[in-house]
């Protein structure tokens, strides 16, 4: 085998781009949306995304997604310990 | 009077509260009707006004059953999907499971698909050359001596197996027979190898029963030469300019660090390898790209938002689910909603012991027991603060 590139997920077409939430921006979330930080959908912290982006459990990630309807749209999942 | 400046109509359109692609369409046209009309600007507010008013009024309600809506628009057509067809468009050489089989396959988040196939595509280098795609080809195809064998025999006088190769075959692999012999060498410590023009002898060194020698050579035979495991039969085709490769088999995680493969586009159609290398978001995207396709495969077409809700949905907890009950349905928080499904006396056994309550919040548990269901205007609760003492004057 030869020298073993990392390859960024990221590149990848399928994978969308993700971003670790600030603190304030993850309160704004939580009250744009009058929900609890447990109601948000998960993400495991072994995900290869959250593991290249570096997020702990607790983080909230912010996915910009594609979408043949809206164009894009913003999707948001809260790390979770497997 | 003055004309209303592209930018003015960027900036107005920017500000109003609308999805990118409908910003992007509004801003094209106004620009188009702009210069033909000679818009004013509160007109152009006007007509911003009005699209965002047609927007509000095409979203979903409130309390909207989206749920029993897309089962409905996926659950039709597929009643017009052939039961079993096996074929690929295009390449006749790889069987592909799909219509209706596939489509269950995706909901019910089989593990492995019963025809896994990866859609490998070749990095700048290697796209528009044949051989250049064969080189790669090789290297991803899976090789064993079964596959390059002409004959084989066990000789049980002088304790051998022995294998004649087809010279075209080893040629076509790209390998040799010194390098056959080195390989096979290097993974049975207990046999011994000579080569003999093509032919190649296995000796074990030991002496033993019948039985181990027809036990190695087994063994030797479905031993891996050369490329990834998993990964069987490769076919080139041309799509387009390029030369694309499709493989009987999927090892996602190993093909990406294949030289000459394009890591940005090569895919699978095992979701759970998507989702255990690229992440659940991208396995989200997997599972509407595969149902969309499976779909229009048979010419049909259901709305991809639908498919988008069901693939929502199987990836909410960051694993992907299956619909039915040992995924979605069995996670579900009520008693009586998981009773209604299936296997209703386990799940009322269960919850006794455990003395859950129902809180009744779901659809299936109220339709159940027979109140209004929490869906559309049953949604909303009325809330009055009652004066505790009427008021007299």
């Amino acid at each position: 085998m030869a020298a073993k590139k990392e390859f960024d997920i990221f590149a990848h077409v399928l994978v969308p781009e993700h971003r670790i939430l600030s603190e304030e921006e993850k309160e704004e979330l939580l009250r744009k949306y009058r929900i609890r930080i447990s109601q948000l959908p998960q993400i495991k912290a072994s995900d290869p995304a959250v593991v290249a982006l570096g997020a702990k459990p607790g983080d909230v990630i912010e996915i910009k997604r594609k979408s043949p309807t809206a164009g894009y749209y913003y999707y948001y999942r809260l790390v979770v310990e497997d | 009077m003055l004309m209303v400046s592209e930018k003015t109509i960027k900036n107005l359109v920017e500000k109003a509260d609308l999805p990118a692609s409908v910003k992007e369409e509004l801003y094209e046209k106004l620009v188009e009707y702009n210069k033909r009309y000679d818009l004013k600007k509160t007109e152009v507010e006007a007509i911003i006004e009005e699209t965002v008013k047609e927007y509000q009024n095409a979203l979903v309600e409130p309390g909207e059953a989206i749920g029993t809506v897309a089962a409905q628009s996926i659950g039709e057509p597929s009643t017009q999907m052939t039961l079993n067809t096996f074929h690929y468009a295009g390449v006749a050489e790889i069987n592909v499971t799909l219509g209706l089989p596939r489509i269950i396959e995706i909901v019910d988040a089989r593990k492995n698909p019963s025809t896994p196939i990866m859609t490998v595509y070749l990095d700048e280098k290697h796209r528009y050359d044949r051989e250049k795609a064969l080189e790669v080809a090789r290297r991803i195809e899976g090789t064993t001596l079964e596959n390059l064998a002409r004959e084989e025999t066990i000789d049980i006088l002088n304790f051998e197996y022995i294998v004649e190769i087809d010279p075209e075959r080893l040629e076509k692999a790209g390998l040799d027979m010194e390098k056959v012999r080195r390989k096979l060498e290097g993974s049975f410590k207990s046999a011994e190898f000579e080569v003999d023009g093509y032919t190649l002898i296995v000796r074990p060194k030991k002496a033993a029963k019948l039985s181990d020698l027809r036990r190695l050579a087994e063994k030797v035979k479905k031993h891996r030469l050369k490329g990834l495991s998993g990964v069987g039969k490769t076919i080139i085709r041309k799509e387009g300019d390029e030369y694309v490769i499709y493989t009987e088999g999927s090892n996602f995680k190993q093909v990406l660090k294949v030289p000459g493969v394009d890591p940005t586009r090569t895919r699978t159609n095992n979701i759970h390898e998507i989702a255990e290398v690229l992440g659940i978001e991208a396995a989200r995207n997997a599972i509407i790209e595969e149902i969309v396709n499976t779909m229009r495969e048979q010419g049909l077409e259901v709305d991809v938002r639908h498919i988008m809700l069901v693939a929502d949905v199987m990836t909410l907890d960051g694993v992907i689910l299956p619909i039915g009950r040992h995924g979605v349905v069995g996670e579900k928080a009520s008693v009586l909603a998981r009773a209604a499904f299936e296997i209703t006396t386990q799940h009322l056994f269960e919850a006794a012991e455990r003395g859950e309550t129902d809180p009744l919040n779901g659809v299936v548990e109220n339709v159940l027991i027979g109140q209004p269901v929490p869906v559309g205007t049953g949604i909303v609760k009325l809330a009055m603060n009652l004066p505790l003492r009427p008021k007299r004057e």
